[in-house]
């Protein structure tokens, strides 16, 4: 969060500042803080603050129709992305692209689930369940973890991975089910445990399609 | 000079020059095999096309001794009896230093140069020798970009200035820059390098309607792309792109062209061997589309020979390659988290996509049929004019695009940490943290690499800078931030900045296998030469549409009021107009001026009685409006071509 709007200060105009809120940086009139154009003079007015959520007009919760972030996602560039600024000033396009940034941004972290519930436990201020660095100390899913790579590497046909594949996609929907229910209800423990154990299933999904990738190569 | 025949304007009504108006924005698909132009000035885009009716223009350039320039279906004509100055593919050079073409200088005829680099030879485009001249792919590229543009300016009668120009998905940085350099070389200015297989996604979706998820397979004389997009009221967002830039149609004419040398029991083919073999493989390639069998013949030394090929014994040659580009769909697929369920169609694009073992395989991987109802060959180039029009007036399709192809920094061992990985939509900021690995260290050496693997040797580099002023501090006590910004063109910046003192420095980036500035400048001088013609064929252009819209207008002021005009000057008036429209079917720009001024004298009288009496008929209650919109129509100038004042007042031509 502190990262995103020093980036903004740092690479921006100089229009976004704290000094100019309120205040319209092309006409000086009034702007209010949450608006994207001048109603005075139209030009475009820098990102404010706010979440990915507020970024995409979005209630900020887990369960959210993806059709729905992706219209929004294209709604809000379909105004505000650069390339609708042709013939406008520098600054205009400047501040058009800090727009797209931000946009992209918050449509990357909300369309993905995993990336979508690490973002509300790190507003909720919990530490990510996603990060790299994080070790399994949950006896049970380092248990299941473990057997399902040694069955993958043990698998020596295609459709022996693909099997194996589909057994973690299915369990992935189950994971999103539990996911959710576990927002709805505010458990953020569970969610927690939930969404490391999403991470996990998203690793296997990877290295089982490596080692498809590897079958192909090796079979006639 | 007076204009006073042709126009009849109410006071302070004089339209004035349009100082405002930049010259058009084409489209252009810059091709490995062929080149197309398009333009899109309205909402329906055209190709550009010559005499005969060709849109495609080879992408082949000879060079002459006599220092002539010759460019497409001209220049491969040549290639027979002069393939040593005959360059054909060169994008495959694009951005590529010696040491990327060691495998392909077998199959090019011309010399290439080693590189002149100015790390001793380390780096450095590659320069080709030919008649006489030592040349970079940029060079070469820009002759081709020129043709392309004069036949825009002759077909449109406008100067062209700008241009969106496609590229393979996959090119890489290198490749981009060498593109927009060659460019700038031809005197354009680039508003976007699109993607291929986006701009005939752009194309096709907005001629078909089509919405929802859409795969575009685009196999290339030289390239092999896969992209994926979602297609929603106007908005093309790219989902996902993968591909092989070494993997093309041509590979398929290699193919059976030495099977040709390997039935001749040639096993060191000279160069003009090769070119015969590719040549006569194309045509067998070609004729297996329809046909079971094709025959083709090798006339080279030694004689002349048949030689047979059935489709299936060419499917077999060519599976290889066919299966290589279903495993990248796959994995494309697989990286935007998709299923092949979820996809609503499959686009071909590139002239390979015609052989049906490809069609084939694409159904198969895809499970429905391709879709292939839009030609190929252009389609492209038509999604380029379009995007250039979208550009340049800031309305219609909106382009969402990715990157192809992971951005890093080399770290401790040569092992490279992905900052922005590929497939991420652009334009993107994105921060990394790095520190210090010895006591007391007060400078940092970055190194910027494009590509998918995991050590710096095997991707690409492209830049090197460094952060100097760090306080002294114990190892991995420093924290040092190094951001990538990419701008929606793809322009890299990168900046580094010590977070607990505030140092920092920033980079543009341009690639270690780009020409520097001083080499671009170099280029633009002796560009300088071409720069005359361009003007020259300019000016004539504007001469030319000059002289037209003045006949049209003498035309329909002698329906209108011929009646005013004597006999006498109605002759003189008209046998100036003979010689003036004789004279704009010829190249004699200072014939067709010193003509149009000669109409405008002859016909002054005609022109004054017309003023006169437009002038009575307002005085005796009519309108000037009613009047001038009864005499001549046809007179509101601008509606032939906007600019094209009279060619000594043009702004820019001195």
């Amino acid at each position: 969060m502190n990262d995103t709007a020093a980036d903004r200060t740092s690479a921006g105009p100089g229009a976004g500042s704290g000094a100019s809120i309120g205040s319209c940086w092309s006409c000086h009139g009034p702007v209010d803080p949450v608006a994207l154009f001048c109603h005075v003079c139209g030009a475009v007015q820098p990102p404010g603050a706010g979440d990915h959520f507020k970024r995409l007009g979005l209630t900020q919760r887990f369960d959210l129709d993806p059709a729905e972030i992706g219209r929004r996602y294209v709604a809000f560039q379909q105004r505000l992305h650069p390339d609708r600024f042709a013939g406008k000033s520098a600054r205009e396009r400047a501040i058009a692209e800090l727009h797209a940034v931000s946009l992209n941004e918050a449509h990357e972290t909300l369309k993905d689930p995993l990336r979508r519930g690490a973002y509300l436990l790190q507003l909720a201020g919990r530490a990510s369940p996603t990060a790299e660095n994080r070790t399994i100390d949950d006896p049970a899913l380092l248990m299941e973890t473990m057997e399902r790579r040694e069955a993958l590497s043990e698998a020596t046909s295609i459709a022996g991975v693909v099997a194996l594949a589909e057994a973690a996609a299915s369990d992935e929907i189950a994971l999103l089910d539990a996911l959710k229910a576990a927002f709805a209800a505010d458990d953020l423990d569970a969610a927690t445990d939930r969404l490391t154990r999403l991470r996990y299933l998203r690793k296997f999904a990877e290295e089982a399609r490596a080692r498809r990738a590897v079958l192909a190569e090796t079979a006639p | 000079m007076s204009m006073a025949l042709l126009q009849i304007h109410e006071p302070g009504e004089t339209p004035t020059p349009h100082e405002g108006d930049r010259g058009m924005a084409i489209g252009i698909d810059l091709g490995t095999t062929n080149s197309v132009v398009a333009i899109a000035q309205n909402e329906t885009p055209e190709v550009l096309r010559d005499m005969h009716g060709t849109g495609m223009v080879p992408s082949v350039v000879h060079y002459g001794a006599d220092g002539s320039v010759k460019v497409g279906s001209a220049a491969m004509a040549l290639m027979p009896e002069d393939p040593a100055n005959t360059v054909a593919s060169i994008k495959r050079l694009m951005g590529r230093g010696l040491a990327d073409i060691k495998s392909l200088a077998g199959t090019l005829p011309y010399v290439v140069a080693a590189a002149e680099g100015k790390d001793g030879g380390k780096g450095g485009m590659v320069r080709l020798d030919v008649a006489g001249r030592r040349l970079t792919p940029v060079e070469i590229s820009a002759d081709i970009l020129r043709a392309l543009k004069a036949r825009a300016e002759e077909r449109t009668g406008l100067t062209v200035d700008r241009a969106v120009i496609t590229v393979p998905a996959y090119f890489d940085d290198a490749a981009r820059t060498a593109t927009r350099d060659a460019a700038r070389l031809a005197g354009l200015e680039v508003l976007r390098l699109v993607n291929e297989p986006t701009a005939a996604a752009l194309a096709y979706g907005l001629d078909s309607g089509a919405e929802g998820l859409y795969a575009i397979y685009d196999l290339g004389g030289g390239t092999f792309d896969l992209s994926l997009l979602r297609l929603e009221k106007g908005v093309f967002q790219v989902v996902a792109t993968g591909g092989d830039a070494a993997l093309g149609g041509d590979d398929f004419d290699h193919a059976i062209a030495e099977r040709l040398l390997a039935e001749r029991g040639i096993t060191a083919p000279d160069i003009r061997s090769v070119r015969a073999a590719l040549s006569s493989a194309r045509r067998i390639k070609e004729a297996l589309t329809d046909a079971e069998s094709a025959t083709g013949t090798l006339d080279i030394a030694g004689g002349r020979s048949e030689h047979r090929l059935d489709r299936t014994t060419f499917e077999t040659m060519i599976a290889p390659l066919v299966a290589r580009t279903v495993r990248i769909c796959e994995n494309v697929i697989a990286d935007a988290g998709v299923k092949p369920g979820d996809i609503a169609g499959v686009v071909l694009v590139g002239g390979s996509t015609r052989v049906p073992l490809v069609r084939a395989r694409v159904e198969a991987s895809f499970g429905k049929p391709p879709l292939a109802d839009i030609d190929p060959d252009e389609v492209v180039a038509v999604g380029a004019a379009l995007q250039a029009r979208a550009l340049t007036l800031g309305e219609g399709t909106l382009l969402l695009d990715v990157t192809p192809l992971s951005l890093g920094m080399e770290t401790m061992g040569g092992i490279v940490e992905k900052v922005i990985p590929r497939n991420t939509p652009i334009p993107v900021s994105m921060a990394q943290e790095f520190t210090t690995y010895q006591d007391g260290q007060t400078g940092m050496m970055f190194h910027v690499v494009q590509g998918e693997r995991e050590t710096v040797d095997e991707c690409r580099s492209l830049a090197r800078f460094e952060l100097t002023g760090i306080p002294p501090m114990p190892a991995g006590g420093a924290r040092i931030r190094v951001t990538f910004g990419l701008d929606a063109d793809g322009l890299l910046t990168v900046s580094a900045a010590e977070r607990t003192t505030g140092t920092s420095a920033r980079i543009e980036v341009k690639p270690s296998y780009g020409l520097d500035e001083d080499e671009m400048i170099e280029m633009l001088r002796a560009s300088m030469i071409h720069a005359v013609d361009d003007m020259n064929r300019r000016l004539l252009i504007e001469a030319r549409v000059e002289a037209t819209r003045v006949l049209a207008a003498l035309d329909s002021a002698l329906r209108a009021d011929g009646a005013l005009a004597r006999p006498a000057e109605r002759d003189a008036m008209q046998a100036v107009a003979a010689r003036l429209k004789k004279a704009a079917e010829g190249d004699d720009r200072d014939l067709i001026n010193g003509l149009v001024e000669e109409l405008e004298r002859v016909g002054k009288p005609f022109a004054q009685r017309r003023i006169d009496r437009a002038i009575n008929a307002a005085l005796s209650g009519h309108s000037l409006d009613e009047v001038e919109a009864g005499m001549a129509p046809e007179t509101a100038r601008d509606e032939v071509s906007p600019g094209a004042s009279s060619g000594a007042s043009a702004p820019h031509s001195h």
